[in-house]
């Protein structure tokens, strides 16, 4: 009996029904979303750890001062300063834009950080080894570092890319009609909580298969010691 | 430039709010302070559950992290937040936050600790045992002071997430920091208490961001 009450507010067949396509549309916002970040992101931060390598003195800086402020500061304090402090500036952005800037802006700081440990651990001699059979030095960092360094980064990138990631939903709180979005609205409009039983539900679908293929990347990629 | 100053840190609204943002931050670190030893207490209690190798306990485990590993932790805070009410159960947004956190910070810390207790040599469990230790005291004494040791860079680095996490309680209308910085903002028509929250969480954390760095810095090097 208590159950089937449970089972009927959470999930009621004829509410599901009703708003399950607003759902499906946050859905599709969700992924662009999503892939618009580890795009950006990914692309930004792996850019940033290349340049890092050239060691230009004022460029490093500006890199770990840009990768340890991103690293600092909570993604959802950057979207509200992006969605709201920004339009004080004369530069307002759609809650889209604000999110997917300030999630692949973070994931850039957090990448660049590990593609550059990567870039690190690599021996000096593979660099001098290149070097010597007349590659230039862009070469050798595309053609023998990065191979090997992306190589040891993706565990953990894989794992710091989810959990980035998983923060489209903060972009709800500046009224983005992602999953979170929509089922937060159409359970105030239903008055039922099933909206957000269907939410939950397109998130996991979203992103068991990531934190699966994550787990196999841990273990194919790992660590030879 | 002048009207940029204005706007985004302007001494006088900063005179206006500073105090109410401090509050603000007293209870982000009341929140962490909750949070954070939550997390840290159930984390281990997943990684030693998971070290009884019991197969059918494993697969458990391995469900129970992955979805929670899966869920937006803001997605579960309002599940809780709005969703229990519906069924009559009303629960306070604190219990929401901690609830929440517990879910989601047991599975990330879990996976740590896991990794820390197997990276702990297999001798150690048998000379411990062998000494006449019991499961638990060389669980306690032996084990897991190594075992934390081994993944300090990644506890830390989680520690910093979940304290970063505590601004997703402004969304359940906690006057944390963001919160507070959130609602001056309205009441000021500036983004004057905005800049000071942010400056106030770079205050804090970057520190902590450069001793994560060093550390793992460190770690690749020994490798």
């Amino acid at each position: 009996m208590e159950l089937d009450r449970l089972l009927f507010t959470f999930f009621n067949p004829e509410i599901a029904r009703e708003y399950w396509p607003d759902i499906a549309k946050g859905f599709v916002v969700t992924l662009q979303l999503g892939l618009a970040t580890i795009a950006a992101g990914l692309a930004l931060g792996l850019g940033l750890a290349m340049a890092r390598s050239l060691q230009l003195r004022v460029v490093n800086w500006a890199i770990v001062f840009f990768a340890d402020a991103l690293r600092a500061l909570p993604p959802l304090m950057v979207i509200i300063i992006l969605f709201f402090a920004f339009p004080y500036a004369g530069l307002p952005m759609s809650a889209f834009t604000a999110t997917w800037l300030s999630l692949s802006l973070v994931l850039a700081a957090f990448s660049e950080e590990i593609f550059w440990a990567g870039i690190v651990s690599i021996p000096k001699g593979q660099y001098e080894a290149a070097r010597s059979t007349g590659m230039s030095a862009w070469q050798t960092l595309v053609n023998v570092i990065l191979p090997q360094a992306v190589r040891i980064t993706i565990p953990p990138l894989t794992n710091r890319t989810i959990a980035i990631t998983k923060g489209t939903a903060l972009g709800s709180v500046v009224a983005l009609a992602e999953i979170l979005g929509s089922a937060h609205s159409a359970s105030s409009l239903a008055g039922n909580p099933t909206p957000l039983t269907l939410g939950a539900v397109a998130y996991l679908l979203l992103f068991i298969p990531f934190v699966l293929f994550g787990r196999w990347v841990e273990t194919r990629f790992a660590w030879k010691r | 430039m002048y009207e940029v100053f204005q706007q985004f840190l302007n001494p006088e609204i900063i005179s206006k709010v500073w105090l109410y943002l401090l509050k603000g931050l007293g209870t982000t670190a009341l929140l962490s302070l909750m949070v954070v030893p939550l997390g840290l207490a159930s984390g281990l209690a997943v990684a030693a559950l998971w070290s009884l190798r019991k197969r059918w306990l494993n697969g458990l485990l391995i469900v129970y992290v992955d979805f929670f590993r899966a869920f937006p932790p803001l997605v579960l805070l309002l599940f809780i937040y709005f969703g229990f009410p519906f069924v009559g159960i009303e629960v306070p947004a604190i219990v929401a936050v901690a609830i929440g956190f517990l879910l989601n910070t047991s599975s990330y810390y879990g996976e740590i600790f896991r990794a820390g207790i197997e990276s702990v040599p297999r001798g150690q469990w048998e000379a411990a045992r062998s000494t006449g230790l019991s499961w638990a005291q060389t669980m306690i004494g032996v084990i897991v002071p190594q075992a934390t040791r081994n993944v300090l860079p990644d506890l830390l680095s989680n520690t910093l997430e979940v304290v970063k996490l505590t601004t997703l309680a402004s969304v359940v209308a906690i006057p944390e920091l963001l919160n507070a910085a959130r609602n001056a903002q309205a009441l000021t028509y500036n983004a004057t208490p905005i800049v000071l929250a942010a400056l106030m969480y770079l205050a804090l954390l970057w520190p902590v961001v450069r001793l994560i760095s060093r550390l793992e810095h460190k770690a690749v090097a020994v490798r």
